[in-house]
């Protein structure tokens, strides 16, 4: 069985909505600049990834609006906007027949941090009724469900930033097993003080000043990465049921690959080629037929070395493009490989590989074709989409056009 | 289905910690002696909430074994799943051959979320600072803030390198942990999971949380009795905290080195009721759809079940629900099989409480008897089942259900077969 995406819906650092997203990416317009939303200037990293022009009350039902967290509400409006781009309507599928599996990395951080202040400052009298569930990982999969009526399984995964692929493999599980349409992807946001404070614990922060230079993944002066918030939701579906209702395809989840690297000492290669290799069998394909390669572009020295290994391995040097668009968006965490899959089916849709913006001296010995500064335009027919996610987690998931799908 | 979809996955190895016990001895003692583990939240001072009852496990993670580098990393939650994972290995016996065919599923609800609090506490010097001091947090607070770090954790204490992650969907996270590592051996990605769910959730802006929604139990003067599923004067669940970790194994893969097993996981499915995101409807038809799916997918017929191990929290709502659920699945089998709630002993662990119901079915068939629904003196008039009360039944058990319902509206069912 093959499984379809018929919708995308983005909030992006560098655009808000597919098209203003799309058209940003291609010409290498960034969106990552000074944190706005609470004053940085007392802590060491102070740039992100905000998605512009977004007015929660523009999008989300007013009942809704004291119960969600800012990144709910944006996962929320990126589901309505990958159905109606799919030209669905839920309420004329069966209900148990749709289903929505998301990824999340720390929930709704910014709502708990409000209440947290509450119950510390105020007492436990002033906490929300809602924070019980407005801060939790499930929250995304549970509120995109009620708004669009969605009986059938639900997920919620977390594996930092490889969850947007994990989630979406669990999805392509879901539709195999004869759900008709899985709602899937991720969408993260904490950019408050205490997410920020969580942030900068893991020492992988980039304490740059200048947008420009902040986040060079396989640049020999790569200082770490600036984090963003938003992602993507798709649609996925049965091929043969998105054909029956005349639904345009953007392409074909084709394969997917999960592998955890080895514990620190152990002497073992670390599982990211694993995990592509795994992913372009899948797909019953051979890496010579892969045209793109999206990067999880750590922007760490180290893990950039990692990643670069691991592709030269599977492709051979300078064997496949490679490109990070997210040099333009920051790391979005769950919502990150979601939007680079995303990247990933508009480039099998519009001939044109994404650049990697920012990169002025590539870090030496990766051996990476590496697509810089200006978009690539190509013919794209299969894609291999890379994510890893802190502590470990490898995944890798293939995209191809319909016509090499299974 | 998947080609490899004949793939049958056993549990070969069980570890618990819960409230009254740690360790699967323990905690099947505490079970069948239909003994409760509810008590005055000790944790922290409590006067100001309106629920202070808890069931809170007497776990020390020195003593378990635990170094202190390892303590200081792990919040507790990730300490209780790691010595429960080490527990059941050593009950499996398994020992890791080829790590790249060992994965990982790790159920929690709320993650990290004593030491998130107690990090906050100190970045924010007690709620006065809303730019939060970030030279005052601990380096592990990123592991905290992203859950995934409990799925790195039992990884590495394991060596697995196949695909690994952390379920959480609410307070049925842990059986979809499960039900997501099943699906990994049978599609044939792992041969061995090392699955269960975890969750040491109380804390201050918890207890909090779950008052302003009145979702917990006030009958503070009588802790040992708080827990009180199905019965007529329950008024809401006992905060739990707890874990269970399982050796999951392909059937052959267990068969050729001789390993115990315990029971098949035969079936498992998760719906959503898209109706509220704490609400119940109270016919129950979700999780009724879940059972229905379930049983498909164990090729089992309703009236196969012989015990059903409930979500039974002890709110009105739920146990309604749920009863409806039963009945509108199993028809009139329904009345004529045991049904119980091991939270009237152990509270409600949240996201770790569907991995130690697992648990408690899997010692159900091995043990050949069903534990009991402790509290229940006078049963609800809507809830009209055979709940066990009070005592433990030894009974033949082959085929368990067992169910869960939480928060986004999310209802899971897993079957459990005995393995002739």
């Amino acid at each position: 069985m093959t499984t379809v995406v018929t919708g995308v819906g983005v909030a992006a650092p560098n655009g808000l909505g597919r098209d203003a997203f799309w058209a940003a990416t291609v010409a290498g317009v960034g969106g990552i600049g000074p944190i706005s939303r609470f004053d940085p200037s007392g802590y060491p990293a102070q740039l992100a990834g905000e998605v512009p022009g977004y007015e929660a009350a523009d999008h989300i039902p007013s009942r809704l609006m004291a119960q969600t967290d800012h990144m709910t509400r944006l996962s929320l409006t990126a589901a309505q906007w990958a159905l109606a781009d799919a030209s669905v309507d839920p309420s004329a599928l069966p209900e148990f027949g749709m289903g929505v599996v998301t990824a999340s990395a720390s929930g709704g951080f910014e709502f708990g941090h409000r209440e947290l202040e509450k119950l510390w400052s105020k007492g436990s009298e002033h906490v929300s009724a809602y924070q019980s569930f407005a801060w939790f990982y499930a929250v995304n999969t549970g509120q995109i469900s009620i708004r669009h009526g969605m009986r059938g399984p639900t997920g919620v995964l977390v594996t930092e930033q490889a969850g947007g692929l994990d989630a979406v493999a669990q999805a392509r599980r879901q539709v195999r097993k004869g759900v008709q349409l899985v709602m899937t992807g991720g969408v993260d946001a904490s950019l408050c003080p205490w997410g920020w404070t969580a942030q900068l614990a893991n020492g992988l922060l980039s304490t740059g000043r200048d947008p420009a230079t902040a986040f060079l993944p396989f640049d020999a002066n790569a200082s770490g990465y600036v984090p963003g918030e938003g992602g993507a939701i798709l649609v996925l579906e049965d091929e043969q049921a998105a054909a029956r209702r005349g639904a345009a395809v953007y392409g074909v989840i084709a394969g997917y690959g999960a592998t955890f690297d080895p514990r620190p000492g152990s002497g073992r290669p670390p599982g990211l080629r694993r995990a592509a290799e795994m992913a372009v069998a899948d797909a019953g394909l051979t890496p010579a037929d892969i045209d793109v390669v999206f990067a999880d572009g750590a922007g760490v020295a180290e893990l950039d070395r990692v990643e670069a290994e691991a592709i030269t391995a599977v492709f051979g040097p300078r064997g496949v493009p490679v490109t990070a668009p997210k040099t333009m968006t920051g790391r979005l965490y769950s919502g990150g490989a979601a939007l680079d899959l995303v990247s990933a089916l508009l480039s099998i849709r519009h001939g044109v590989i994404p650049p990697t913006t920012n990169i002025r001296q590539p870090a030496e010995g990766l051996h990476l074709d590496l697509v810089r500064d200006v978009a690539r335009e190509t013919p794209v027919r299969a894609a291999l989409v890379l994510a890893r996610g802190y502590g470990g987690f490898n995944a890798a998931m293939v995209v191809t056009d319909e016509r090499n799908g299974r | 289905m998947t080609s490899t979809s004949d793939r049958r996955v056993v549990i070969t190895g069980i570890g618990v910690i819960a409230p009254g016990g740690l360790g699967t001895k323990a905690f099947w003692e505490l079970l069948t002696a239909g003994r409760t583990a509810t008590r005055t939240l000790s944790f922290f001072d409590a006067t100001p909430f309106r629920s202070r009852v808890a069931a809170e496990a007497d776990f020390d993670p020195v003593a378990e074994g635990l170094s202190p580098q390892e303590v200081r990393r792990m919040d507790r939650a990730a300490q209780m799943a790691v010595v429960c994972t080490r527990e059941a290995l050593a009950d499996s016996g398994f020992e890791v051959a080829d790590p790249t065919r060992v994965g990982v599923s790790v159920g929690t609800a709320v993650g990290a979320t004593m030491s998130l609090e107690e990090e906050y506490v100190v970045v924010s010097d007690g709620g006065r600072k809303w730019l939060t001091d970030h030279r005052y947090a601990t380096p592990h607070l990123y592991d905290y803030l992203v859950p995934s770090s409990f799925a790195r954790e039992v990884a590495w204490s394991v060596g697995a390198e196949g695909p690994a992650t952390v379920v959480s969907t609410g307070c049925t996270s842990g059986l979809d942990s499960v039900g997501h590592a099943r699906e990994l051996i049978r599609e044939g990605s792992a041969d061995v999971m090392i699955a269960g769910a975890t969750d040491a959730p109380i804390s201050p802006i918890t207890v909090a949380c779950f008052d302003a929604i009145k979702a917990t139990t006030a009958r503070n003067d009588d802790p040992t009795h708080a827990s009180r599923p199905f019965d007529n004067s329950r008024d809401g669940f006992v905060l739990g905290e707890g874990s269970a970790m399982f050796v999951l194994e392909e059937l052959e893969h267990a068969r050729r080195r001789g390993a115990q097993i315990y029971a098949e996981l035969v079936g498992f499915a998760s719906r959503s009721n898209a109706f509220h995101m704490t609400g119940l409807r109270p016919d129950g038809r979700e999780m009724a759809e879940a059972i229905r799916v379930a049983l498909a997918d164990a090729r089992l017929p309703g009236d196969a079940v012989d015990y059903i191990n409930a979500h039974g929290s002890g709110t009105k709502q739920n146990d309604r629900h749920e009863t409806a659920a039963f009945k509108r699945s199993l028809g009139d089998h329904a009345y004529r099989t045991p049904v119980s709630s091991i939270k009237s002993m152990i509270g409600h662990s949240l996201g770790a409480i569907g991995s130690i119901e697992i648990a408690a079915s899997a010692l159900a068939i091995k043990h050949g008897a069903v534990p009991p629904t402790a509290n229940l003196h006078e049963r609800d008039p809507e809830c009209d089942l055979d709940y066990v009360p009070l005592t433990a039944r030894e009974q033949q058990t082959d085929v368990v259900l067992s169910v869960g319902s939480g928060f986004g509206g999310f209802q899971s069912a897993m079957l459990l077969a005995r393995v002739a």
